[in-house]
């Protein structure tokens, strides 16, 4: 090493010899490669990076250059500085994955092993049904409409143009409240849905009203007394059945496949004049392509327009309404009813919360 | 209403080649449902009509036997032993010969049977698979009927390749509960001529009314046809034919006259009465029953009148409820020689009241109530005449009595365009008039204007919609085209119906499974809840006519039917459950009857003010229950088992979906655990409960001990305000962990109230992280520890700042609960 004030020539300086230097760097290079695992690679590292390093001191002695050499030998001391860091940071990098490997390795896990500690919940599939049917309505900009299960007797039927001693009053099955003469019944159709709507509105009226109903069936395999149905209306200017008709094509179509067609029989409801009933064939029924009965539907009766305060010759209206449990059967392959209804959470699950 | 294809042909030109499932698509297409096609049983091999020749009596066995020669048309009778008694030499009789095999797969083969060899078998109903008679043999004729020569084929003879068509009649059609009006539907759906078997002249009877007869209230009665007729032979059989008919139709065969009336109702819709003339005292009144009057019916029960039933009476009284069933005491009995026969017209809603107050369906009264052709009740008394001649050797005697008040028939104005704009087809003119004329129509044209005359048959057809109705359908359903309507923009779901699909999810999500159950209630499974007699849930809307006795409420509280569903998937073997609910309730309290306005017109607003207030309220709850492991044990370790804490949360997850906070502090509600029931709230309100179900309900409903329940009033919680977006602050925050000693009553909720309020703005997030209670905090205590997060929105906070806030915290907390800051 030269004392500070020492003339210089950098030839002379040994330490900053491209010899020396070269020296160094492949020393380093060797010392790296031959560490075995991290530990020797730090064990090794201040030997040719730390402040004793060979190219360490030989930096201190760029000072005691002429201007003239120093930027030469300095260049040269990089150089080698910057190729043993990088011998070093790449040996760091190999027996660092090589560490990782390891433990990580070490670390694995059965990913098959269940972690079903939260249970798993379900949405009945007549709500998520239902839903289903409503938002396909929702979509064609159909409002839905509600109304109580405890309705009154004169909007469940008198207003639909079901009088008094009408056949098809008795033929509903109705669940009477008590008092004799408190004028309320358990709603047999979601019907006065549509009474409701055409006393509180004025046209048009586009709505679908879905809801529990009621008859005085005993439970079995294909009836329930506790059901039920989504209700379909729409008033406005110039409808004709042919509206009645796509309305009910589209409603097959998104529920039951693009293949799905309806067919409509002739039928009797008093609140709908004509009225007919209609099946839908489809693809994908479970038991192969095939017919089913599926709902009824018509054009309302100008009497329950009249009764709600619509000018029959101004508007015209249609409606349908339609069995979701009857749709859930035939749709999800369901034959039993009394899975539906019993609570089964085995039947309930398997629908899952949106299906 | 059941139609053999072969009566159906008696009237209408079936075309060559139609099948029954051509039958079948035509029926369904004119709006008559199909609801079974009886087909015939298989027979095969020989069966022919026979002639008994001779009888012998065998005796000596247990019963009496016969043993018959019977003509079978091959030259040599054969000898056939029977063990039935209702015939005689000279009947035709259907004989299955040796080879026949009869339904049911049984074989007919000579054998000796009784000492004889027997040839063959004399067949009866039952055993030809043609109905349930088996009172003997079928005896197609006596001698000298119209009966096939002996050797015929007897399978057309006696009906047995005839198709059976049941058909559901809609209540607008009555006139299709014939055949009349079923072959007039088929002639139009088929296209093939047919002819009306009611196009009938009646005799004019000459002479004096065959009784006398007053019809006091025509109102209920607009016409009313009688006849008498003597020398009727008491015993004289139905022809084979006409039984075979009734049979099918599903209607007994009682006796000639009977049989008469019964099949003339089936033929022509016309229902008729025989009464036993000689039990009719003195002139017939027709007239509304006085209070406490009584009549005894064919079917041998007494009734109790209603001053709003109808009477035929006679001097000693009723003698039949009119248009219903016929009294016991006029019956046609094995001796009655002379009959008056009776056909009217009734009014049909009072015929619908009558025959519901008295629970009789009869065929009579279902045809009334839907409406019968009053032009029928004179000619029905000639064809049942004309049968009561022929097959019983009766004859009338005097003249027709025909009280007819009837008015006009009005006209239907309708435009000949209009079902056209109703059906989206375009039908002309000329095809609407053509239509309205095969449905009977009688239609003056004007132009475009119809002036429609419906037909007597009709009285469904009253207002122009009804004869659109009838055009489109005729015309055919297929050719409606199918246009999608455009409908104007909606306003989408509303805030409830989001609301109420965001709970159900959430509880889905939460491990939760739906399970909607019938809302029928009863006293036991209220007691079962544990409920105070005042308990408001007590008091029940009751249905008049409930399925069961046991219960005849409407739910207040979902708890019954949840629970009940609980209990049944435990005892299907599930062990871990969580199950929820949400639908209406129905409590009771003081209603006023709805009114029942007219249908005129829409009703006045106080009127349907009334009508909808009437309506009791109908809140939309939501209940969870749980019972056995809310997780369950798995490889990680034990399982956690439910308790009231689950069902809490449960609730506090629908709340939030609701976009509502809860409060939660202790309540003592029925029918949960008094010390561990959690009354829920929203701001001060009370919206329900939640917690462990009472030990006691447990029991009773057999529910695993530490069963937990909660139960919402979702239309209780307030709408959920538009959420504010909260300024998210990205400054440190400061965590401090205090815990807190109180006495062991003190709600922790409360202690949490405090420590916030005393914290102030900047607490971010407060935690209870531990809860202890022993020996180091002493008897009665326990410690609370809290993990408090606090942030300012605009620095990073000083250890002084979260001093000073730890202390406020702590200090509100000691104010209001006595907390201790602990060690």
């Amino acid at each position: 090493m030269s004392g500070a004030n020492d003339p210089y020539d950098p030839k002379q300086v040994a330490a900053l010899s491209p010899e020396a230097l070269g020296e160094a760097v492949t020393a380093a290079q060797k010392a790296f490669t031959e560490a075995a695992d991290l530990e020797a690679l730090a064990a090794v590292r201040p030997a040719h990076l730390g402040d004793r390093a060979p190219v360490l001191l030989a930096r201190r002695e760029l000072g005691a250059l002429p201007p003239a050499a120093r930027s030469d030998a300095g260049k040269r001391v990089n150089a080698s500085r910057e190729a043993i860091s990088e011998a070093y940071a790449t040996r760091l990098a190999e027996l660092e994955a090589e560490r990782d490997a390891r433990v990580l390795a070490e670390e694995r896990v059965d990913v098959t092993l269940p972690w079903d500690r939260l249970p798993r919940g379900a949405r009945h599939p007549l709500t998520t049904l239902t839903e289903r049917i409503a938002d396909i309505f929702v979509g064609m900009g159909y409002e839905v409409a509600e109304g109580p299960e405890l309705e009154a007797e004169w909007l469940n039927f008198d207003a639909l143009n079901i009088g008094r001693d009408h056949p098809a009053r008795t033929m509903m099955d109705t669940f009477f409240v008590a008092p004799e003469n408190s004028g309320l019944v358990l709603r047999t159709h979601t019907s006065p849905v549509q009474a409701r709507t055409m006393l509180s509105r004025t046209p048009p009226i586009y709505v679908v009203a879905p809801g529990r109903v009621y008859r005085t069936d005993e439970l079995d395999a294909t009836h329930t007394p506790v059901f039920h149905q989504v209700e379909g209306l729409a008033v406005d200017r110039g409808l004709t059945m042919a509206h009645l008709r796509g309305t009910l094509d589209h409603l097959a179509r998104q529920l039951f496949g693009a293949d799905a067609i309806t067919r409509w029989r002739p039928s009797y409801f008093p609140f709908t004049e004509p009225s007919a009933e209609f099946d839908v064939w489809f693809p994908e029924h479970r038991d192969g392509p095939r017919w089913v009965e599926w709902g009824g539907c018509g054009m309302v009766n100008p009497r329950v327009l009249v009764a709600s305060g619509i000018d029959p010759e101004e508007y015209s209206g249609f409606a349908f309404g339609m069995g979701i449990e009857r749709a859930l059967q035939f749709r999800s392959g369901v034959g039993d009813m009394r899975d539906i209804v019993e609570g089964d959470v085995r039947f309930t699950r398997a629908f899952g919360v949106e299906q | 209403m059941r139609v053999p294809v072969g009566w159906l042909a008696e009237y209408v030109d079936i075309p060559a080649g139609t099948t029954v499932e051509d039958l079948d698509t035509a029926f369904v297409r004119l709006g008559l449902e199909v609801e079974e096609i009886h087909r015939p049983e298989q027979v095969s091999g020989p069966l022919v009509v026979g002639r008994v020749l001779e009888i012998e009596e065998l005796a000596g066995f247990k019963k009496p036997i016969r043993y018959a020669q019977v003509d079978v048309g091959e030259g040599t009778p054969r000898g056939i032993v029977c063990g039935a008694r209702n015939f005689a030499v000279g009947d035709s009789v259907v004989v299955a010969l040796p080879g026949a095999v009869l339904p049911g797969g049984f074989e007919i083969a000579a054998r000796k049977t009784y000492d004889h060899i027997s040839d063959g078998m004399i067949c009866s109903v039952r055993e030809l698979g043609l109905g349930e008679d088996h009172t003997g043999i079928l005896v197609l004729g006596s001698d000298g009927a119209d009966v096939p020569p002996p050797g015929t084929p007897a399978g057309p003879v006696a009906g047995l390749e005839d198709v059976v068509i049941e058909l559901a009649i809609t209540p607008d059609r009555g006139y299709s509960l014939a055949m009349r009006g079923i072959a007039r539907e088929m002639g139009t759906g088929l296209g093939a001529p047919w002819r009306d078997p009611g196009a009938i002249t009646p005799p004019a009877w000459s002479g004096e009314p065959a009784w006398k007869v007053t019809v006091a209230d025509p109102e209920r009665s607009d016409r009313f046809s009688m006849i008498a007729m003597e020398g009727l032979d008491p015993t004289a059989p139905s022809p084979w034919w006409m039984r075979r008919r009734l049979a099918q139709a599903g209607v007994r065969s009682i006796s000639l006259a009977v049989d008469v009336t019964n099949y003339v109702m089936l033929e022509l819709g016309q229902p008729m009465h025989a009464f036993d003339r000689d039990a009719v005292t003195g002139p017939i009144t027709v007239r509304l029953a006085r209070e406490g009057e009584r009549l005894t019916t064919l079917d041998g029960v007494e009734r109790k009148l209603s001053d709003d039933d109808l009477l035929i009476t006679d001097e000693t009284g009723p003698i039949g409820l009119a248009a219903v069933m016929g009294g016991a005491s006029t019956e046609i009995g094995d001796t009655t020689s002379a009959v008056l026969l009776e056909a009217a017209h009734w009014e049909p809603t009072g015929v619908a009241r009558t025959a519901r107050r008295h629970r009789l369906p009869s065929e009579a009264a279902k045809r009334f109530e839907r409406g019968v052709d009053p032009e029928m009740t004179v000619v029905a008394l000639a064809r049942a005449a004309e049968l009561l001649a022929e097959y019983g050797g009766a004859r009338v005697v005097g003249g027709l009595v025909d009280l007819d008040t009837r008015g006009p028939r009005p006209t239907i104005a309708l435009d000949a365009a209009q079902p056209a704009r109703v059906a989206g087809v375009p039908y002309t003119a000329g095809q609407v008039v053509e239509l309205l004329g095969a449905v009977g129509c009688t239609v003056e044209t004007d132009g475009e204007r119809l002036a429609v005359t419906p037909p007597s048959w009709r009285p469904d057809l009253t207002d122009p919609a009804d004869l659109i109705e009838e055009v489109v359908r005729l015309a055919g359903y297929d050719d409606i085209p199918s246009v999608l309507p455009t409908a104007p923009p909606g306003r989408g779901l509303t805030d409830v119906q989001r609301r109420r699909r965001a709970i159900g999810r959430a509880l889905a999500e939460f491990g939760y499974v739906e399970a909607p159950s019938y809302p029928f209630v009863g006293t036991a499974s209220l007691d079962a809840l544990g409920l105070p007699d005042d308990d408001p849930r007590r008091d029940v809307i009751v249905v008049r006519n409930p399925l069961s006795e046991e219960e005849p409420g409407l739910r207040t509280t979902l708890l019954p039917g949840l629970l009940a569903t609980l209990a049944r998937n435990l005892s299907r073997g599930q062990r871990d459950l969580e199950l929820f609910e949400h639908g209406a309730v129905f409590p009771g309290g003081v209603r006023v009857p709805a009114p029942l306005p007219g249908v005129d017109r829409r009703p006045d607003d106080e009127t349907l003010a009334a009508l909808l207030g009437a309506v009791p309220e109908q809140p939309w709850h939501v209940a969870a229950a749980l019972a056995g492991h809310r997780e369950p044990r798995g490889w990680w370790g034990p399982g956690r088992p439910a308790v009231w804490a689950d069902a809490v949360e449960a609730a506090r997850r629908v709340a939030a979906a609701a976009g509502v906070e809860l409060t939660v502090r202790p309540g003592a509600v029925a029918p949960w655990h008094p010390g561990r029931c959690a009354e829920l709230l929203v701001g001060e309100r009370v919206v329900g409960h939640a917690g462990e179900l009472h030990p006691r309900v447990c029991a009773a409903l057999e529910l695993p001990p530490r069963t937990s329940v909660m139960e919402l009033d979702v239309d209780a919680l307030p709408p959920a305000p538009v959420p504010v977006g909260p300024r998210i602050s990205t400054f440190p925050p400061v965590l401090i962990d205090l815990a807190l000693v109180v006495r062991d009553d003190v709600p922790a909720a409360e202690v949490a109230d405090a420590l916030r309020e005393g914290a102030g703005e900047l607490l971010e997030d407060l935690r209870l992280f531990d809860l202890y209670t022993g020996p180091q905090v002493g008897d009665g205590r326990k410690s609370l520890a809290y993990a408090l997060t606090l942030r300012a929105p605009d620095r990073t906070l000083t250890s002084e700042e979260a001093a000073v806030v730890r202390a406020a915290a702590v200090a509100e907390a000691e104010r209001r609960t006595g907390a201790q800051l602990r060690g």
